[in-house]
């Protein structure tokens, strides 16, 4: 993670030729320049929050990766490819992949059919309005804090790379994404994510080409990392027998329960942060061919993001280190690996598009989280609890300030947490503790038809509140990391994705407890909500290769395969 | 999505364009004025041929999803 401490490592990693600084004005009138021609298009509440609906697979897929694929993601996991290897390709993996295969097949059916507007609206419908208000409140209030601290990190990382101005990277990027989102609603997101994507491809690909190439090939790099680093560095599965043996300390149990169960379902599923870019696709067709597609470009991410990483380890003359030794040493820390990357291969005009490659990012994970929280807040919150008989042109008028006023919390936690850097670690762990119960409260309530309003309810709330608990009992006593991760060597990630599996534990053995003490829901209320009671169209029609289950088989085997070539 | 309006491929066209066209210039004009500090594989003239890529896939969704050849 990128902290405080990297402002003070180095007054500036590249300097910016006027080619560069035209290719990233350009991008900045180009998103303003979209916002305000889309603003003629959200006039409904159906255009402003759900982009009209009618998205292709293609742009609903893109969009929907894209506003994950945020710049923190992209130089945090370049850092962590450098410090830990090729074991943080699992993110993108094994963390991803069969979640969004699984989003696609078996649970976008019941999000379309119910037409619900978002996943805390999906838990009014299966379970009522209390689940609801535990979801939407939780979600709204940790998306604007993330955003903000999403947008500090951005300021940060400028500072660092270009010696821009903190104050001046906040306010520029906000306004701009307060801007294009209040204009054109999720429509001008969806399409200024699409845009960033290609961007960011654009921007980072030629990295990991040239870096190959100096290496002299994916042989010659293994063999220079194992001599730079170890042999582990290049191994998926093969070191994941114990936590000792890895560079990580982390056990295959963990990354397969934890991350690829757990930890990837509750993230791809239910947050509607990533869902709702599916949710406005124009049929359930659309909406199940959208994360495949995700799918398939996700696993491609590691080439842009996990191999700049390893290549630093390769090439780089200098050793990188964690930040506090680089403050102390003046030297560079792992973090300024993918910049360093840059630098190394890009010229004049590549610079600049490598540069607004890691700002489309910046502003793609910004825009969504800030299109979601508009969302959650106007439908969720507002219009549930406090003016539930407002037209639909006051609901927009709403969204559209409360896009303005999502910014500007996020601006303000911004400014909070470079006072107080340490409230980043906490809110990033705040953000975990719901995602693991609520991907169990909504897989219970679609596949279970047993399953209660008050069992879904209690089951939120305890699982969450668990989740609280085993985070709180290993900060007060580190001892207690034996118990919540199964091993005294486990790291921070493992300790992450064991508490993630037990807190979807409690929150599930709640639920069914509490379903089977309380009066089931008429199977007629259950229809369009329920595995078994909802009609879900056959693809028997349309021909194979446009049948979403074709696709998602080939990704799979395609998962597959990858993971046995690194293993 | 494109029988309202103009299509986010035209959009991604005309970034791709524009940014193509600015980094072959840089590249070209560094073929001729070397700098004193080249980067790594400087003479492999990247900016050249990767800005040659963006400007041709630029002008053919340009082209292709012009506002003027919908609807």
């Amino acid at each position: 993670m990128i902290t405080a401490a990297a402002m003070y490592v180095a007054p500036r990693l590249v300097h910016l030729s006027a080619v560069d600084a035209a290719i990233i004005i350009f991008y900045f009138a180009l998103v303003l320049t979209i916002g305000f021609y889309l603003q003629r298009r959200a006039n409904t509440g159906e255009d402003f929050f759900m982009a009209g609906r009618e998205m292709t697979a293609w742009i609903a897929g893109l969009s929907f990766l894209s506003a994950n694929l945020g710049s923190l993601e992209l130089m945090g996991w370049a850092a962590s490819a450098y410090q830990y290897g090729i074991l943080a390709t699992h993110w993108y993996w094994i963390g991803a992949i069969p979640a969004m295969l699984f989003l696609s097949i078996v649970m976008m059916p019941f999000y379309y059919i119910s037409k619900t507007h978002s996943v805390p609206g999906y838990l009014r419908l299966r379970f009522g309005e209390s689940s609801r208000a535990l979801s939407a409140i939780s979600f709204a209030f940790m998306t604007v804090l993330m955003s903000g601290i999403n947008m500090y990190s951005m300021a940060l990382v400028m500072k660092v790379v270009l010696g821009w101005n903190i104050n001046f990277s906040i306010w520029v990027s906000s306004l701009t994404v307060a801007a294009y989102v209040a204009l054109g609603g999720l429509r001008s997101a969806i399409f200024n994510e699409v845009l960033q994507f290609i961007l960011i491809w654009a921007g980072a690909l030629l990295v990991p080409i040239l870096g190959l190439i100096e290496a002299g090939g994916w042989s010659n790099l293994k063999l220079q990392i194992a001599r730079n680093a170890s042999t582990e560095y290049t191994h998926l599965w093969s070191t994941l027998g114990s936590f000792d043996n890895n560079p990580m300390g982390i056990h295959w149990t963990g990354i397969v329960f934890g991350l690829g169960f757990v930890i990837s379902f509750g993230y791809w599923t239910t947050d509607f942060l990533v869902v709702q870019r599916v949710l406005a696709a124009q049929d359930l067709r659309s909406a199940k061919l959208a994360p495949i597609i995700g799918g398939a470009f996700k696993m491609l991410v590691p080439f842009i993001v996990i191999l700049p990483g390893l290549l630093g380890l390769a090439v780089l003359p200098m050793k990188l280190t964690g930040e506090a030794m680089a403050v102390a040493t003046g030297g560079h820390s792992y973090n300024e690996v993918l910049p360093l990357m840059l630098a190394r291969y890009c010229g004049p005009g590549l610079l600049g598009l490598g540069i607004t490659a890691l700002i489309a990012g910046f502003m793609s994970g910004m825009a969504g989280n800030v299109s979601a929280f508009t969302t959650v807040w106007t439908y969720d919150i507002y219009r549930a609890l406090i003016n539930p008989r407002g037209s639909d042109h006051h609901y927009v008028n709403m969204g559209r300030w409360c896009t303005i006023f999502g910014v500007l919390i996020s601006v303000g936690t911004a400014y909070l947490v470079m006072q107080f850097a340490s409230i980043m670690d906490y809110v990033q762990a705040l953000f975990s503790f719901f995602i693991a119960p609520l991907f169990g409260t909504v897989i219970l309530g679609m596949l279970w038809k047993r399953a209660t309003g008050p069992g879904g309810f209690w089951g939120l709330l305890v699982g969450t509140l668990s989740s609280i608990g085993m985070w709180a009992w290993v900060k007060a006593d580190h001892g207690a990391l034996r118990y919540v991760a199964l091993s005294a060597s486990a790291r921070d990630m493992a300790e992450n994705m064991y508490r993630a599996l037990w807190s979807w534990i409690i929150c599930v053995l709640v639920t069914v407890v509490v379903s089977y003490m309380t009066q089931p829901k008429p199977i007629g209320e259950l229809e369009g909500l329920v595995y078994g009671v909802t009609a879900i169209p056959h693809e028997a029609e349309v021909p194979i290769y446009q049948r979403p289950s074709f696709w998602a088989a080939i990704v799979g085997v395609a998962f597959v395969v990858l993971n046995i070539l690194f293993w | 999505m494109r029988e309202r309006g103009i299509s986010i491929w035209f959009f991604i066209g005309l970034s791709l364009l524009v940014n193509g066209i600015l980094i072959v210039s840089a590249g070209v004009w560094q073929i001729f004025n070397p700098p004193a500090n080249p980067v790594v594989l400087f003479r492999l003239h990247a900016n050249v041929w990767w800005g040659a890529t963006l400007l041709v896939f630029g002008l053919m969704y340009c082209i292709k999803f012009a506002p003027t050849r919908q609807g």
